[in-house]
C-alpha cells in the first residue's frame, strides 16, 4: 500500500505541477490549452540539456526555459495580436508534439546521465519521514517533489495573500475593472502566462529527466490534458489542485499495480480511468453553481481598451 | 482672484473609424464646483470624460488638470492626477468582496493588510456620509451599493475630481436623493465633480454650471441658476420639444384580452417573487406597473412570455389558458414582450449581430424552407430604421455598436414590427435621452390606439402617470393597489410602493 501512494505520488507531480501552472495563465485570463505541447517542449528540451551537459539543474532549467518560450508564442499571439486563444493554444500541442518528435529523434532510448539519476534518487527526510504512512510516502522521496510542496505553498500564498494575487484575480475576472483601477494588464498578462507555461515545462521535464529517465517518443502521454481538467477539477485553487493530481497520479499507475498482483483486467481498461474520470469531473463540477468556483469571468476574452 | 481650474480641457477631437466622436470640444471646471454635462444618446458625453479617464486618446486637443498640461497613456496616470472616474457599467468584480475591489491596483506592500484598509475606508465613508460593509460580495450588492462602492474606490484612490457617467439611470428615487447627498457634501470638500446626464431635472436641482454637448460639439456653458429649462432642452436637441406627454383614447370598444388569475412565481433563488397575482389587461389600454426594482418586474414579464414556470395560477390570453406553452407557442400567439435589462444588451437581442439578423431571430421559424429569406427581413430592416429614426451607418452593423437609445429603438421596433395583439414592455426608455423617449411613448401610444394591450413597466412615476390609464403598483411581489393615475398623487403612489394595504381598484 505505501509502495503504491509513494508511485501514485511520484506520477502526480507532472500532472500538479502543470496544473498549476495553468492555473496561473487562466487567472490572468488566458486559456492555453497548449499544456501538452508545453510539456513535450519542456520534456525534450531538458532531456537533451541534461544530457548533453551532464547537470540536473541545467535539466530542469532548460525545461523551464523551452515551456517559457513555448508560451510566450501563444502570449504574443493571444494577448498583442489577439488571435482566438483556443486555436492557438491547440496549435501550441500540435507544434509541440512535433518539435519534441523531430528534436528528440537521435536521443530515443539514451538513459539519462547517472549524476541526474543520483541527484533524483529518494531521499528520506529526518523524522519527518518516521511517521507511519505518512512518512514513507511523501517524505521519502526525491528533491524534486519536495521542491513542489514549497511551489503549492508559495503560489498559494501568492494568490490568496499578496496584492499581486489580487490583481492577478482582477485581471482574470474583469480585464475591464482592473484596467480602471490602474492595473497593467499585458504586463499581468503576459508574466502569468510565460511563468505558467514555464512550469509546465518543468512538468515536462521532470516526466522525461526523472520518471522515464530515457527519452521516449510522446512521453507525455495525454497529461497536458488531463491538467487542463484538473484546472477545473481544483476550481482554479492550487491547493486542491494537489489532492486532484494524487488521485489523477494515482489512477495512472493501477495497471501497474494490479498486473503485479496478478490481477488480470485489460490494459485498455485500465488506461481509460484517467480519462473516463476526467469526463466524470467535468459533469461533476459542472453541477457546482457556487460563484466563487467559477472560471474567472474573463477567461479567454481579449481586451482591448478602446473597444466599445 | 481667479482660481485655477480644475480641469481645462481644449479643442478636444476624437474619431472613431469614420465617426467623429468629438470634434473641437471645450470644458472647463472649477475646484468646488458640480458641473454636468448635458446631451442626447450619441452627443458624445461618454467619449469626452473617458478622455479624461485616460481609457481613450484624444486626436487632438490639450487636457490641463490644476493648471498643469498633463497627457494620460492610461488609468492609472489618469489615477495619479486625482481624477476618479465612476462609469455608467459598473467597474467592479463581482466575486470579490467591496473591500478586495478598493484595493485592486493599487501600491503599498506586498501582502493584504485588511485591518488598516478597513480603517481607511471607515474614515472615507465617516467624512463623506457613505456606508457599505467592506466584506460583502459585489454580486450580492444593489445597484446603489455597488455606486456607493465605486464612490468610496476612487475616494481612497484620492481623487478630487469626480466623474459620473449617467449616474441616476438605474437608480431608484430614493437612491438618487442620497447619491446627490454625496456629491454635495464632496463639493463642500473642495471637490469638483462632473455628472453625465440627459435628465433636465437633475441638472436644474444638482449642477452650478452645465456644458451642453450636440453632435459632438460643445454647444455652451450656463450657469444654472440663470436659465430655464426650455433653452436647455433647445440647446441640446436643437429645437424647441414640447415636453407633455399624450394619453391618446382608444376608439373602439374595452375587453380584456389578458387575463391573470392568481399567479404564484418562484424566483431564481426559489423564494416566492410574485403572490397571488389578479389583474386584466385590456385591448386598447396602456396598464402600468410601478413599483421598487426587484418587486417582482423581471418576474411577472418573464411568466407572461413562458420563460419562467408558474408554481399557480392561471393566465388566460383570448379565452386560453397560456401557462404551460411555450415561448415560441406564445409568440405565435401574439404576445410580445420587450424587456430592457439594466446592462441593455442582455435579453433580445444579439450584439454582435446586425439588425437585419435579429429581425430573422424571432422571423426565421416562420419561414418555409431550410434556407433563410433576408429579403423581407431586409426591408423590414429599413422600414423600422426609418420609422423609428435610428442612428446607424446601415441595416448590417452590429447592433452593440450602436448607442444604448438607438439598440433599445431596434429592440421595441422589431417587436412592434410583428404586429402583437398585447406588448410587454419594461423599462423601454432606461438612460434614453429625451427625444428617444417621447419617440417610444409616441410608438406606444400608436399601438394602443391600434387597439394593442400594453404593459408598462417603467421607473419614472411622472411618466407612468401621465402615459397610463392604469397603473398597478407592484410591492414585494404583490399588488399593492391599483389606481387611476388621474385621480391619485404621486405621495399616494410612493405610499403603496413601500408597502401600503391593499386598496380596491378605482
Amino acid at each position: 500500500m505505501e509502495g503504491f501512494l509513494a508511485a501514485a505520488l511520484v506520477a502526480s507531480i507532472p500532472l500538479l505541477i502543470a496544473t498549476i501552472g495553468e492555473i496561473l495563465t487562466e487567472k490572468a485570463g488566458l486559456l492555453n490549452l497548449g499544456v501538452e505541447g508545453l510539456m513535450l517542449l519542456g520534456a525534450v528540451m531538458g532531456f537533451i540539456a541534461g544530457y548533453e551537459s551532464g547537470n540536473p539543474w541545467a535539466g530542469l532549467m532548460g525545461a523551464f526555459l523551452a515551456g517559457c518560450c513555448g508560451s510566450l508564442m501563444f502570449a504574443i499571439l493571444t494577448i498583442s495580436l489577439r488571435a482566438n486563444q483556443v486555436v492557438t493554444g491547440l496549435t501550441l500541442t500540435i507544434f509541440g508534439a512535433g518539435f519534441a518528435s523531430f528534436v528528440g529523434k537521435d536521443y530515443i532510448g539514451l538513459p539519462v546521465p547517472a549524476l541526474i539519476r543520483e541527484t533524483f534518487s529518494p531521499l528520506a527526510l529526518p523524522v519527518l519521514s518516521d511517521i507511519p504512512l505518512l512518512g514513507p510516502v511523501f517524505f521519502h522521496q526525491d528533491v524534486f517533489i519536495y521542491g513542489s510542496y514549497f511551489l503549492v505553498i508559495i503560489i498559494c500564498l501568492y494568490l490568496y495573500r499578496t496584492r499581486f494575487g489580487l490583481n492577478l484575480k482582477a485581471v482574470g475576472e474583469s480585464a475591464a475593472s482592473a484596467d480602471a483601477a490602474g492595473v497593467r494588464i499585458s504586463l499581468y498578462r503576459y508574466l502569468h502566462t510565460v511563468g505558467g507555461g514555464g512550469l509546465c515545462g518543468l512538468a515536462g521535464g521532470y516526466m522525461s529527466l526523472v520518471m522515464m529517465s530515457v527519452w521516449v517518443e510522446n512521453v507525455v502521454a495525454g497529461r497536458g490534458w488531463i491538467a487542463v481538467a484538473l484546472v477545473i477539477f481544483a476550481a482554479w485553487n492550487p491547493f486542491k489542485a494537489l489532492g486532484g493530481a494524487f488521485l489523477f497520479g494515482g489512477l495512472s499507475i493501477l495497471g501497474f499495480r494490479m498486473q503485479s498482483m496478478g490481477i488480470h483486467v485489460s490494459q485498455y481498461w485500465i488506461d481509460m480511468l484517467p480519462y473516463a474520470a476526467t469526463i466524470l469531473i467535468i459533469i461533476l463540477s459542472s453541477r457546482n453553481n457556487r460563484k466563487e468556483n467559477q472560471p474567472p469571468a474573463d477567461l479567454s476574452v481579449s481586451y482591448f481598451r478602446e473597444d466599445r | 482672484m481667479e482660481a485655477v481650474s480644475a480641469i481645462e480641457m481644449r479643442g478636444i477631437s476624437k474619431a472613431f473609424g469614420s465617426i467623429m466622436a468629438n470634434r473641437e470640444v471645450d470644458l472647463s471646471v472649477r475646484w468646488g464646483e458640480i458641473h454636468a454635462i448635458l446631451g442626447e444618446n450619441g452627443a458624445g458625453k461618454s467619449t469626452l470624460v473617458n478622455m479624461l479617464s485616460g481609457i481613450y486618446r484624444p486626436d487632438s486637443g490639450e487636457i490641463m488638470i490644476d493648471g498643469q498640461v498633463v497627457e494620460f497613456a492610461s488609468p492609472a496616470s489618469s489615477i495619479k492626477n486625482g481624477i476618479g472616474m465612476i462609469h455608467q457599467h459598473f467597474k467592479l468584480v463581482n466575486v470579490m468582496t467591496a473591500l478586495e475591489n478598493i484595493m485592486i491596483g493599487r501600491r503599498g506592500g506586498l501582502l493584504i493588510r485588511k485591518k488598516q484598509w478597513k480603517q481607511e475606508i471607515r474614515d472615507i465613508s465617516d467624512r463623506y456620509g457613505l456606508d457599505i460593509d467592506p466584506d460583502k460580495k459585489v454580486y450580492n450588492m444593489s445597484v446603489g451599493e455597488k455606486q456607493t462602492l465605486e464612490i468610496i474606490k476612487v475616494l481612497h484612490q484620492g481623487a478630487r475630481i469626480l466623474i459620473l457617467d449617467e449616474p441616476t439611470a438605474v437608480l431608484t428615487p430614493q437612491e438618487i436623493r442620497r447619491l446627490f447627498q454625496i456629491v454635495r457634501n464632496m463639493k463642500e470638500q473642495g471637490c469638483a465633480i462632473i455628472i453625465i446626464t440627459h435628465k433636465l431635472n437633475e441638472v436644474m436641482e444638482i449642477s452650478d454650471r452645465v456644458t451642453v454637448l450636440r453632435q459632438g460639439q460643445t454647444v455652451g456653458t450656463l450657469t444654472t441658476a440663470d436659465v430655464q429649462v426650455g433653452t436647455l432642452i433647445e440647446r441640446m436637441v436643437g429645437k424647441r420639444l414640447d415636453l407633455s406627454i399624450k394619453r391618446v383614447d382608444y376608439p373602439g370598444e374595452r375587453r380584456p384580452l389578458l387575463q391573470v388569475d392568481g399567479l404564484t412565481v418562484r424566483g431564481q433563488d426559489q423564494k416566492i417573487a410574485l403572490e397571488e397575482i389578479n389583474f386584466d389587461l385590456y385591448g386598447g389600454e396602456i396598464l402600468g406597473i410601478a413599483g421598487v426594482a426587484g418587486s417582482g418586474q423581471k418576474e411577472i414579464c418573464e411568466t407572461i412570455a413562458g420563460l419562467t414556470r408558474a408554481e399557480k395560477g392561471r393566465i388566460f390570453f383570448e379565452g386560453g389558458n397560456i401557462i404551460g406553452k411555450t415561448p415560441r407557442d406564445i409568440i405565435r400567439l401574439g404576445i410580445r414582450m420587450g424587456f430592457i435589462p439594466e446592462d441593455r444588451l442582455g435579453m433580445g437581442l444579439v450584439g454582435s449581430m446586425d439588425i437585419v439578423h435579429n429581425i430573422i431571430l424571432k422571423d426565421y421559424q416562420n419561414q418555409p424552407g431550410i434556407f433563410l429569406r433576408r429579403g423581407p427581413s431586409q426591408a423590414k430592416a429599413r422600414t423600422i430604421v426609418e420609422r423609428l429614426d435610428i442612428q446607424t451607418p446601415g441595416i448590417h452593423y452590429p447592433v452593440k455598436k450602436l448607442s444604448g437609445g438607438n439598440i433599445q429603438k431596434v429592440l421595441l421596433g422589431r417587436e412592434i414590427d410583428s404586429d402583437p395583439k398585447v406588448l410587454i414592455t419594461a423599462y423601454p426608455v432606461r438612460g434614453l435621452d429625451i427625444g428617444a423617449s417621447y419617440k417610444i411613448y409616441d410608438l406606444l401610444n400608436e399601438q394602443k390606439y391600434k387597439g394593442v394591450g400594453i404593459l408598462f413597466i417603467g421607473e419614472d412615476l411622472d411618466v407612468l402617470m401621465s402615459l397610463c390609464d392604469r397603473l398597478m403598483v407592484f410591492c414585494a411581489g404583490r399588488v399593492a393597489g391599483t389606481v387611476d393615475p388621474r385621480e391619485v398623487s404621486k405621495e399616494e403612489i410612493g405610499w403603496l410602493m413601500t408597502g401600503g394595504k391593499e386598496q380596491e381598484p378605482s
